[in-house]
């Protein structure tokens, strides 16, 4: 399926984790190349945020490995991830409510002035360039993010993720909390960033947001890999039939999950 | 007495179109509004002897050491933790030094050397932050809750004042190390303290005008210039208030004559009037608030430890070391316990083991009276300290009024409920 020979820009390798005896993941392997855009779809619950928090840093897997430009990763922290150039857009946001849009897109890397002070202005000058490229609307610099709209909470989240250059974004289902025209905002930034090279994990649990802009999808059912294709390779209705049934169609590649 | 401190950058935005256009914070305008208010109640009741210079400065004095203490837990409830520890550690900490300037080391220099005062206070600010981190180590790295680490805290360091000396209460303390605690020794007298508060009016002109130039050369949007100039005139002004009235309260006559003695000046016919000017402690107080809140807004530690509050697991996964964080908040807290059990050990010229008893509970109170959040992310230092003096005050007039300990004690509580209930129907009301 992967025929087009470049090195994966990110591989997960047979990656498992458990909580208190619930394999939340179980056995899945993932892999994205430069510029490509991987759906990975599923149920509520089917263990999608767990395997890219593994990618994130914020979990480590009890079994696996991943790969970056092929070499082997050891990403223990949301650090190590961030070094290798992987931002994620967590579903949950992960925004500090009690601080503003620049506070939250620099949390942990913030500018200092030469004196080590927090040089707020450079920040903040920075957050409005940011800022208007997703949401030229948005004004209020000044406040918590606890008192902004949901739309808004999220572009200061995406925000943060391509403030910094990624090279591989995670976006774990970025579009629940907007509206039509914000979704279509998003759609817009996806296409834009992948033209500029950056692979993306899109994850969503409605296809319909991810099968426009997927080049290939990879589904989970219950913590395993039921199977990945190319988007080209399988219709709509036999993506469903894997996320709802597990059932993997002859154009896509089978996982340990497939029933 | 708080002045320079309550200048800091307000937090949130406002309601209200000319608070909002001078960007004041209304919270820490209705604190103010609140403490004239006790003040004059006071001073009504009792015949106007509670706002006098020498009652002022008096609880200006009382104030300094739950002051200190309340800048530090400010940070650990900002981190929706606890330290329920602070009066214990304060009690240990200022046996240990009394001990080492009354016992070990005059047996080393001498009594009365110099090097005494400065070694005990490198010794509190020492052991203090050493069991702050130490517990901090506990909270953060080994995962025991705050609430629990901290109560055990209180038992064992209390348990440990005790044992310093077996519960001997240990006095008279060192001279030089007495001017800490205030009294005659720790007055700084008129000039200094005009020359400190000309320099503190200079700072915040200079700083308003720092932080205008830095906006303007973003192009983001300022205040108005007679906001930041009303503003300037208001803190400075309060600045120097609080000096005049330092000034205007004079030092006893027999210590005046012993002081003209000592300094061979002839004792006038008509007496000398010597003013106290700012006391020690309080200017202890004062800088503390102002290192603690640059701490807290204009470095990283700071801002990460707000994020903690704001959102742990969002603090976590942007890549902020949240264990080291929280032990070092612990640590912090333990050094001002360190710094405030110099000022009451020197205060009461004794150090004894049940030093700082129930100052936990004032120093919790005076956080939370100042607008911190039990539920973490919100609270300012300054805040902190103002509920301090709120509290000081309650108590002091009291004091005055001639109200019997309990029905103190009853009061002080029913505030403290009340000042929280009032703060949370403000804040729904600004959402
Ligand atoms: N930190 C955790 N502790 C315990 N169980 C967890 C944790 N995170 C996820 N799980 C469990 O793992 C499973 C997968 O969850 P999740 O990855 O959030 O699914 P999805 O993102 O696909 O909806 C769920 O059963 C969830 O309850
Ligand atoms: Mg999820």
């Amino acid at each position: 399926m992967q025929a087009n020979g470049t090195t994966p820009l990110v591989e997960m390798r047979d990656i498992s984790i458990a909580f208190g005896g619930i394999k939340a993941v179980d056995g899945v392997s993932v892999d994205l190349r430069p510029g490509e855009v991987v759906g990975l779809l599923g149920h509520n619950g089917a263990g999608k945020s767990t395997l890219i928090k593994i990618l994130s840093g914020a979990y480590r897997p009890d079994a696996g490995e991943i790969y970056v430009n092929g070499e082997k990763a050891d990403i223990g922290t949301p650090r190590d991830a961030k070094r290798y150039g992987i931002e994620t857009i967590y579903q949950t946001l992960a925004l500090a409510d009690n601080i503003d849009a620049a506070g939250n897109i620099f949390l942990g890397r913030e500018v200092l002035t030469p004196y080590g002070t927090l040089d707020d202005a450079t920040m903040e000058a920075e957050t409005r360039k940011v800022m208007a490229r997703l949401n030229p609307h948005f004004r209020r610099f000044k406040e918590p993010v606890k008192a902004l709209s949901g739309g808004q909470r999220q572009s200061v989240a995406i925000a943060r993720a391509i403030y910094f250059n990624a090279r591989v974004l995670i976006m774990d289902e970025p579009t629940a909390a907007l509206g039509p025209a914000e979704t279509q905002q998003v759609a817009d930034l996806v296409l834009q960033l992948k033209k500029e090279g950056i692979g993306i994990f899109l994850i969503s649990h409605d296809i319909h947001d991810v099968f426009g802009l997927a080049d290939r999808v990879s589904v989970m059912k219950n913590g395993k890999l039921v199977g990945s294709a190319n988007v080209a390779d399988v219709t709509q209705d036999e993506v469903l039939g894997m996320i709802i049934l597990g059932k993997c169609p002859p154009g896509a590649v089978p996982g340990p999950g497939a029933s | 007495m708080t002045a320079p401190a309550a200048t800091t950058a307000p937090p949130h935005a406002t309601s209200g179109s000319l608070l909002s256009k001078l960007e004041i914070d209304v919270r820490m305008l209705g604190m103010l509004a609140a403490l004239a208010a006790i003040w004059i109640g006071f001073d009504v009741l009792s015949g106007g002897l509670f706002l006098t210079p020498r009652n002022l400065w008096n609880l200006s004095v009382q104030t300094a050491s739950i002051a200190v203490m309340s800048t530090g837990m400010v940070l650990v409830i900002v981190t929706r933790n606890i330290d329920l520890s602070v009066g214990a550690i304060l009690g240990v900490v200022g046996m240990i030094i009394g001990v080492l300037q009354v016992q070990w080391l005059p047996a080393w220099l001498g009594f009365e050397h110099w090097l005494t005062a400065p070694i005990a206070v490198v010794a509190a600010v020492l052991i203090g932050g050493a069991i702050g981190l130490f517990q901090g180590w506990l909270i953060a790295y080994l995962a025991i809750p705050s609430f629990i680490v901290t109560l055990g805290g209180l038992l064992v360091w209390r348990g440990a004042a005790w044992w310093v000396t077996t519960g001997q209460t240990v006095a008279p303390m060192d001279t030089r190390f007495k001017a800490l605690g205030g009294g005659v020794e720790g007055a700084l007298g008129a000039t200094a303290t005009w020359v400190i508060a000309a320099v503190a009016c200079g700072l915040i002109v200079v700083a308003l005008g720092l932080a205008r130039r830095r906006r303007i050369r973003f192009g983001f949007p300022v205040r108005p210039g007679w906001g930041d100039a009303v503003i300037a005139v208001f803190a400075c002004g309060a600045v120097l208030a609080a000096a005049a009235i330092a000034n205007a309260y004079p030092l006893p006559v027999g210590t005046a004559r012993r002081w003209a003695e000592a300094n061979g000046i002839a004792w006038p016919e008509g007496g000398l009037i010597i003013p106290h000017g700012i006391a020690l402690p309080v200017l202890i107080a004062i800088v503390v608030g102002l290192a603690m809140t640059f701490l807290a807004r204009r470095r990283r530690f700071g801002r990460y430890v707000f994020a903690i509050g704001g959102n742990p697991e969002a603090a976590e996964l942007s890549g902020i070391n949240t264990r080291w964080t929280l032990m070092k908040v612990f640590g912090l807290m333990g050094l001002l316990c360190g710094i405030s059990a110099c000022i009451s050990t020197a205060r009461l010229n004794a150090a004894t083991n049940a030093a700082g008893t129930l100052d936990e509970l004032y120093v919790i109170a005076s956080a939370v009276i100042g607008g911190t959040s039990l539920a973490g992310g919100i609270g300012t230092i300054a805040g902190a300290m103002l509920g301090a003096l709120v509290m000081q005050s309650l108590q002091s007039g009291m004091v005055l009024l001639g109200v019997d300990t309990p029905l103190q004690n009853i009061v002080v509580g029913a505030v403290l409920v009340l000042a929280v209930f009032v703060d949370g129907l403000y804040r729904r009301r600004i959402k």
